[in-house]
C-alpha cells in the first residue's frame, strides 16, 4: 500500500514540475512585460535596469529554478500588472471558480443521470430519442456559444437573469461565496448552466449506455427470474453497478471544470481564476499565468491521486495483482 | 444597490430620509445610480502607477489635479489651483484652492501638493512624460507652490492636467510614499487597493473585475452640474455580454460597443448612440534608416528611403473605401498626424493627398519600380479599432499598383517591443495626444531619434534637420503665436516630405440608454460631474 501510494506521489511531483517547465518555457514567447510596466517613454538604460532587476536577463535555466523554489513554497512574486501578490490574487478568485465548478458538476450529476436512465429504460420512445439528438446538440456546442444564446434568451429577451458578474457575497473568512444571497443565486445559474451543459449531455449519455450494458447482465436476468420488481431491478440493481464509472468520470471531468471554466468565466464576466488568467496573458503577467497553469496542474494531479487511491480500495484485483498475481 | 456595504454615514442617512419622504419628494432630489461598462479592468489605483488612458479617466474623479482640461472647451480651467502666473519663464507660481478637503476630512494644502508632485517625479512613477523638465517643487506658503523647470516649458499647464493630488499624511500613514516599487516583489503599498482624493466621488468599493463603486463625496469643493449620487463600474471582457447588459438593463452606459453591433443598437428606441471624434491619430511608419529591408526583394537598398515611393503608397490606398467598408463610418480621414482638437493642427496641413492608382503607379515607376516590390508589413491585432482589417485592405489596395506586402498581424505584447527594435519595414501605429498639442507628436514620431523622449517612437527613424530644429524651437517657446505657427510647419513638413501616412482619426462611439444626458469628450473619458440621469 505504502509502496503504491509512494510511486503515484512521485508520478504527481515528476508532472508537476513537467507541466511547470513547460509554462515558463511558453512564457518566454508570449511577449516582454518590461515594455507595459515602463511605458512608452522608457529610455534604454531604465529597461535594462527593470529587466536586471526583475531577474529577466538571467540564463532560463536560473529564472526558473528561482520560480520553482518560490512556487515551492505558494510564493510567487508580485503581479508585473497589479503590482498585488499573486497568491492574494488567486485566493480571492479561487472562491468563485469552486463554487462555479461545484454548482455546474452537481447540476450535471442531477439531472444527467436520470435522464440517461429514462433514455436507457424507455429506448426507442420518442421523448428519448429527442433527448438524444437534443444531447449531441449539447456535446457539440462550443461553451461561448451557448453561453451567448442563454444571455440573450434569459437576460436580454426575458429579463430573468442577470448577464454578467457575481452579484451579492458574503465573505466567511477569507472565502467569499454568493451562495447565500438571493442574487448570488441569479448570477450564478446562468454560468453554471452554460457550464454544466457538456458535463451533463456526457453523463446522460455515458448512464444511458452503461445503464444498457448493465440491464443485459446476467445477474439482472436472475433478478428478473427472482420475481423482484421492475423497480428494485432498475435502481437498487442495474443503476448502483452503473454508477461506478459515471463517477469516476465525473472526478475526472471537476479537473476539468475548473481548468474550461476559463471560456464560461469570459463569456459571463465571472470574477474567478479563468478571467485572471485572461487579463494576465493579455499583458503579458508571467507571475500570474504561471502560478494559474502550476494550480491547474495541481487540482487535476491531486484529483487523479485520490481517483487511483480510491481504485485501490474499492478493486481488491488491483491489490492481488501487486502482491504475486494468478 | 449593494445591501451588505457599509455605506457612508452621511449618504445613507440622504437615503434614508429620502425614502421616507418617498411619496413626497418624487422626482428632482432622488439617489441615482448611473452604471457603465467598458472591456478594460484597470491595475491599480496607485495614481502614480501606471499611465493608461482608462485607468487615468477613473483616477480623475477621485483624485484630482490642479487644473484639468474643460470637458466642451478642452481649454485649461483651474481644479485646485486657482491662479497661476509666470515668475520668471522657468518658475510658475501656483495659488492652490483654499477650503478643499480630502474624503478623510484633512485639509488639502501645498505640503500635498509638493508631495505629490514629487511622488510623481519619483523614480519608479510611471508619469515621466508628464514631469519631463520638471526641475524641483517649492512650497512658497501653505496655499502656494513653484513648480521649478529647467526652462522655459510651454506645455507645462497641459503636463499638470494629469498630476493628481494625493494627501501626504495619508501616504506616509499607510505606506504609499513611493508608487509601487518593483523591486520589491514581497510587499503590496496600500495606495494600489485603496484611494483617498479631494475629488467629486469617493472610491467606496473595488473587487477586481466585478465591480467599482463610487460615492457622490457631499464635502466637494465644487458646483456639480449632473444629477448622480453614486456610481458603478463594471469591467465586461466579452463584446457581446456588454452589449447585452446594455439591452438589459444592467448598466445604463457602454464606453467601446464593437462596430458591427451599432446599426441594431441605432435602431433601438430605448437607445442613443453618441459618435465624438477621438484625438487618436492611426497611421502607417516606414523604415527609413536601414540601407537593405529584410524580406524585401529590392536587394542593396531601401526603396522606402524614397519620399516618390512613400508618396506612392499613401495614394494607392483609397481612404474613403476603407472609412466606409472597413471603419462602418466610425473613422475621420485625416491627412495629419493628429487630430483636429491638438494645437498647431490647421486645414491645409490635414489636406491629404488624393487617392490615384495612377499617380502611385507613375511615382513608383520614376523611383525606378514599375513593377513594385515586395515589403514587409507588420500591424497589431488587438490595439485599434478594427487594426487588422485596415492592414488586410491596404495590403490589397497596394497589390493594386504592384507593391506586394507581406503582411504580418500580432498581439499587442508582442508587436510593441517588436517594432521598437526597429525591426518593421512598414508598421502601423495610433497616437493619441493627451497634452493636445502637437509638439507630444512631432516630438515623439518625427525628431531624430536622441534622449529624453525625442524619436521614441520614432521607429521607422525619419530624420529630418528642419524638423529636429522645429521641434527644439517649440520645446521651449512661449511666444504662443510663433510656436503655433512652428508646430503647423512641422505638420507641413512631415506630410510634405512624407514622413508618415496618416489614415485617420478613431471615431468612438458610447452607447447608452436614453435617459441619460453627458458629454462625450475627445479622450475617450465620461466626466462624472456632468452626468444627468433623467
Amino acid at each position: 500500500m505504502l509502496a503504491f501510494v509512494l510511486q503515484r506521489l512521485i508520478q504527481a511531483v515528476v508532472v508537476m514540475i513537467t507541466v511547470c517547465f513547460i509554462a515558463f518555457l511558453l512564457f518566454q514567447y508570449v511577449g516582454d512585460p518590461v515594455v507595459f510596466l515602463l511605458g512608452q517613454d522608457a529610455t534604454p538604460a531604465q529597461i535594462n535596469e527593470l529587466r536586471r532587476d526583475l531577474g529577466l536577463d538571467q540564463p532560463f535555466f536560473v529564472q526558473f529554478w528561482h520560480f520553482l523554489s518560490n512556487a515551492v513554497q505558494g510564493e510567487f512574486g508580485l503581479s508585473l500588472r497589479q503590482g498585488a501578490k499573486v497568491s492574494r490574487l488567486i485566493a480571492e478568485r479561487l472562491p468563485a471558480t469552486l463554487e462555479l465548478a461545484l454548482v455546474a458538476a452537481t447540476l450535471a450529476l442531477v439531472i444527467g443521470i436520470p435522464m440517461g436512465v429514462y433514455a436507457a429504460l424507455r429506448r426507442g420512445t420518442w421523448a428519448s430519442q429527442l433527448l438524444m439528438t437534443v444531447s449531441l446538440l449539447g456535446v457539440s456546442l462550443p461553451t461561448f456559444l451557448i453561453g451567448i444564446l442563454l444571455i440573450l434568451v434569459f437576460a436580454v429577451l426575458l429579463g430573468w437573469f442577470p448577464s454578467f458578474g457575481r452579484g451579492d457575497v458574503v465573505q466567511m473568512g477569507w472565502w467569499s461565496t454568493g451562495l447565500l444571497t438571493t442574487k448570488g443565486w441569479q448570477h450564478i445559474t446562468l454560468p453554471a448552466i452554460t457550464l454544466a451543459i457538456f458535463q451533463l449531455t456526457l453523463i446522460m449519455r455515458l448512464v444511458r449506455a452503461e445503464m444498457l450494458e448493465v440491464l443485459r447482465t446476467d445477474y439482472i436476468k436472475f433478478a428478473r427470474a427472482r420475481g423482484l420488481s421492475n423497480r428494485t431491478i432498475h435502481f437498487g440493481h442495474a443503476l448502483k453497478n452503473t454508477l461506478v464509472p459515471v463517477l469516476t468520470i465525473t472526478g475526472l471531468q471537476l479537473g476539468g471544470l475548473i481548468a474550461f471554466a476559463i471560456i464560461t468565466e469570459t463569456v459571463f464576466q465571472w470574477p474567478g481564476m479563468g478571467l485572471l488568467f485572461i487579463q494576465a496573458v493579455t499583458f503579458a503577467d508571467i507571475p500570474v499565468m504561471a502560478a494559474y497553469l502550476c494550480l491547474i496542474a495541481l487540482i487535476f494531479v491531486a484529483i487523479n491521486l485520490v481517483v487511483d487511491l480510491l481504485y485501490f480500495a474499492v478493486d481488491p484485483r488491483l491489490r492481488v495483482g501487486k502482491v504475486g498475481g494468478h | 444597490m449593494n445591501k451588505w456595504m457599509p455605506k457612508n454615514a452621511l449618504i445613507s442617512a440622504m437615503t434614508l430620509s429620502l425614502a421616507l419622504a418617498g411619496g413626497l419628494a418624487a422626482g428632482s432630489a432622488q439617489a441615482k445610480t448611473f452604471k457603465w461598462a467598458s472591456a478594460g479592468e484597470i491595475s491599480t489605483w496607485d495614481i502614480h502607477s501606471q499611465n493608461n488612458a482608462l485607468q487615468n479617466g477613473l483616477h480623475a474623479a477621485v483624485y484630482e489635479s490642479l487644473v484639468y482640461y474643460n470637458s466642451r472647451t478642452f481649454k485649461i480651467e483651474p481644479m485646485l489651483a486657482t491662479s497661476w502666473s509666470l515668475v520668471t519663464p522657468s518658475q510658475l507660481r501656483i495659488n492652490l484652492r483654499k477650503g478643499v478637503k480630502f474624503h478623510d476630512g484633512s485639509d488639502f494644502t501645498a505640503d500635498d501638493a509638493v508631495f505629490s508632485l514629487n511622488r510623481a517625479m519619483a523614480k519608479t512613477s510611471n508619469f515621466s512624460p508628464y514631469v519631463v523638465g520638471f526641475d524641483r517643487i517649492v512650497k512658497v506658503d501653505a496655499h502656494t507652490v513653484d513648480i521649478i523647470t529647467k526652462g522655459p516649458n510651454p506645455v507645462l499647464l497641459r503636463q499638470m492636467t494629469e498630476l493628481r493630488m494625493m494627501s501626504k499624511a495619508w501616504a506616509e500613514k499607510n505606506n504609499s510614499v513611493e508608487p509601487k516599487d518593483l523591486k520589491n516583489v514581497a510587499q503590496e503599498t496600500f495606495a494600489n487597493r485603496n484611494a483617498m482624493g479631494t475629488g467629486p466621488f469617493v472610491l467606496k468599493q473595488w473587487v477586481p473585475d466585478q465591480k467599482m463603486v463610487f460615492d457622490k463625496n457631499p464635502n466637494w469643493w465644487g458646483k456639480m452640474e449632473g444629477n448622480v449620487t453614486e456610481i458603478v463600474y463594471t469591467p465586461i471582457k466579452s463584446e457581446a455580454t456588454r452589449i447585452a447588459a446594455l439591452l438589459s438593463g444592467e448598466v445604463d452606459l457602454v464606453l467601446d460597443p464593437s462596430p458591427q453591433d451599432l446599426p441594431r443598437l441605432r435602431s433601438n428606441n430605448n437607445l442613443r448612440v453618441i459618435d465624438g471624434v477621438e484625438n487618436r491619430t492611426i497611421f502607417l511608419g516606414m523604415d527609413q534608416h536601414r540601407e537593405e529591408l529584410p524580406g524585401s526583394n529590392v536587394k542593396g537598398k531601401n526603396p522606402l528611403k524614397d519620399v516618390n515611393v512613400r508618396k506612392a503608397l499613401y495614394q494607392a490606398i483609397d481612404i474613403n473605401t476603407i472609412n466606409r467598408v472597413t471603419m462602418r463610418g466610425l473613422s475621420e480621414p485625416t491627412g495629419a498626424l493628429v487630430a483636429s482638437q491638438v494645437d498647431g493642427w490647421t486645414e491645409t496641413v490635414n489636406k491629404r493627398f488624393p487617392y490615384s492608382v495612377d499617380d502611385a503607379k507613375k511615382l513608383l515607376t520614376q523611383a525606378g519600380y514599375p513593377n513594385g516590390f515586395e515589403v514587409d508589413f507588420a500591424c497589431p491585432n488587438n490595439r485599434y479599432i478594427n487594426d487588422e482589417e485596415i492592414c488586410q485592405a491596404i495590403t490589397a489596395m497596394w497589390a493594386k499598383v504592384g507593391v506586394k506586402a507581406k503582411l504580418r498581424t500580432l498581439p499587442l505584447v508582442t508587436y510593441f517591443p517588436m517594432i521598437q527594435r526597429y525591426e518593421a519595414s512598414i508598421y502601423m501605429l495610433g497616437w493619441g495626444v493627451p497634452t493636445f498639442d502637437a509638439l507630444y507628436s512631432l516630438q515623439s514620431l518625427t525628431r531624430t531619434v536622441g534622449t529624453g523622449g525625442d524619436g521614441n517612437y520614432n521607429v521607422g527613424r525619419y530624420t529630418n534637420t528642419r524638423m529636429d530644429y522645429i521641434v527644439d524651437r517649440i520645446k521651449t517657446e512661449v511666444d504662443f503665436p510663433v510656436r503655433n505657427r512652428l508646430m503647423t510647419e512641422g505638420l507641413q513638413l512631415a506630410s510634405d516630405t512624407v514622413s508618415h501616412i496618416p489614415l485617420h482619426n478613431q471615431v468612438i462611439p458610447w452607447a447608452m440608454k436614453k435617459n441619460i444626458d453627458l458629454v462625450h469628450r475627445a479622450d475617450n473619458r465620461i466626466d462624472w460631474r456632468l452626468i444627468k440621469v433623467n
